[in-house]
């Protein structure tokens, strides 16, 4: 990797995780591409603090944006770790905090879907509800990962998505199968988010370096039996094939993105250095 | 040789038996589990603790508690070390830890295999109420005051009480 505006000459944590596979520029990236999207949807769903329908759901909502950024912290550390170890620039060190608060839209590698604005509630549980459903059968492949802290990574969050999983499922099925207004927004945030999904099975070459062709191909399979499933309770139409945006794993994002980091990132740029 | 050092780890694990959990001080983070092991080479402490969530605010706090308390009785050359795997779950937590959250107020988990369940709308296994011991509890929301915990309502007492849902 390039010297990325990104690094910091801070001194690490004590925090090392031991026994690191050889470092390379496509598990880093791979690595970010992960912590990315789980820290752009943990911010995109803190926008509902204080916000929610009832103070319940508010509360479950912002719940999964700690789950998630709290992994999206245990990638970032990883990666700071690998990206620290391959560096030939002495000196030059990157933090978890250099890479979510100091890297620009370009080398942002989320999905798409996560930086869409939130919409109404419908939108936002359909959202969830999609992402989740790809996290978790991404997890599932990830656990017998040969990397061995991305295997643990994964075996920690899978037990958090599955509660994410559980929640949006059945708000997509209460909305879809409740009143008129529920199933027409139900429709709205189908046509808005679908086109967005496509992109979760479409590999890169710093996915297909620690996930093959084939694992991907059996996700997107996994992926649509679940959707369809759910859709049927909630009496829903699966689209058909349709256009699929992409872009935001390789840093192709849409006019949102900025907005997010703006916000986000405010702060560790106008105070340096400032930590979790 | 081998004897002194097992004594050190005693009196370490004496020590840590006194730094509780910030977000719910009727335990000790051995009552939680999160502690996984303790090791002492001549003056130097090696522990390693796991999270219970991955985005557990009280484990940055958890970590700063433990050095103080060990700093307190003069430990010096301290390194903490968190692991992800094996994952935690609550089957760690101590039947004592147990104990003292239901007379905390928040029922304890029950055992992992009976309750989590990913069916939808699925009904949960009784929850007891730490107030009235009813077992006439309904589930309010699977996501509570903290990501360890629940939020249920008794039936009979009608009071709201917290879960430590199981994981």
């Amino acid at each position: 990797m390039q010297n990325a505006g990104f690094i910091n000459n801070k001194e690490n944590e004590e925090d090392k995780h031991a026994s690191l596979n050889p470092p390379s520029a496509g598990r880093v990236a791979f690595l970010l591409h992960l912590a990315d999207t789980n820290l752009i949807l943990a911010q995109r769903n803190a926008e509902w603090c204080g916000h929610g329908p009832i103070l319940e759901q508010d509360i479950a909502i912002t719940n999964i944006s700690l789950d998630l950024l709290g992994q999206a912290r245990n990638f970032y550390q990883y990666a700071a770790d690998l990206f620290n170890q391959s560096t030939d620039l002495p000196g030059t060190i990157a933090t978890e905090d250099s890479l979510a608060y100091l890297r620009t839209e370009r080398e942002f590698k989320n999905l798409l879907l996560v930086e869409l604005p939130n919409g109404d509630w419908a939108q936002t549980m359909l959202r969830q509800f999609f992402f989740s459903v790809y996290q978790y059968g991404l997890y599932n492949q990830l656990i017998n990962s040969s990397d061995l802290q991305l295997a643990a990574i994964a075996g920690k969050s899978i037990k958090e998505v599955a509660y994410h999983l559980k929640w949006s499922s059945e708000w997509v099925v209460r909305l879809g199968d409740g009143t008129d207004e529920s199933h027409e927004r139900m429709l709205k945030a189908i046509e808005n988010l679908w086109p967005y999904t496509g992109e979760f099975f479409i590999p890169e070459d710093y996915e297909t370096s620690l996930l093959n062709k084939i694992t991907m191909a059996s996700l997107k399979g996994a992926w649509l039996l679940k959707v369809s499933d759910i859709f049927e309770a909630a009496t829903l139409p699966v689209p058909g094939n349709t256009y699929m945006q992409t872009g935001g794993k390789t840093g192709n994002h849409t006019e949102h993105l900025g907005f997010i980091l703006a916000e986000m990132q405010y702060l560790q740029r106008t105070y340096p250095n400032s930590i979790w | 040789m081998t004897l002194v050092t097992n004594i050190e780890e005693q009196k370490i694990w004496q020590i840590l038996e006194m730094v509780n959990d910030p977000e719910v001080p009727v335990l000790s983070v051995l009552d939680l589990g999160i502690v996984r092991s303790v090791k002492v080479n001549d003056d130097k402490i090696d522990i390693t603790i796991t999270p219970t969530y991955s985005g557990c605010p009280a484990m940055d706090m958890i970590r700063f508690d433990i050095r103080l308390k060990l700093l307190e009785y003069g430990y010096k050359n301290i390194t903490i070390t968190s692991v992800l795997s094996p994952a935690w779950t609550t089957n760690w937590m101590t039947v004592v830890g147990k104990e003292k959250l239901k007379a905390y107020g928040i029922a304890p988990p029950n055992p992992t295999q009976i309750v989590c369940d990913t069916k939808l709308f699925a009904e949960s296994e009784a929850i007891q109420c730490p107030l009235c011991n009813s077992y006439h509890t309904k589930l309010i929301s699977q996501f509570g005051s903290t990501p360890c915990k629940a939020l249920y309502q008794c039936g009979e007492c009608r009071e709201p009480f917290d879960y430590f849902k199981c994981h």
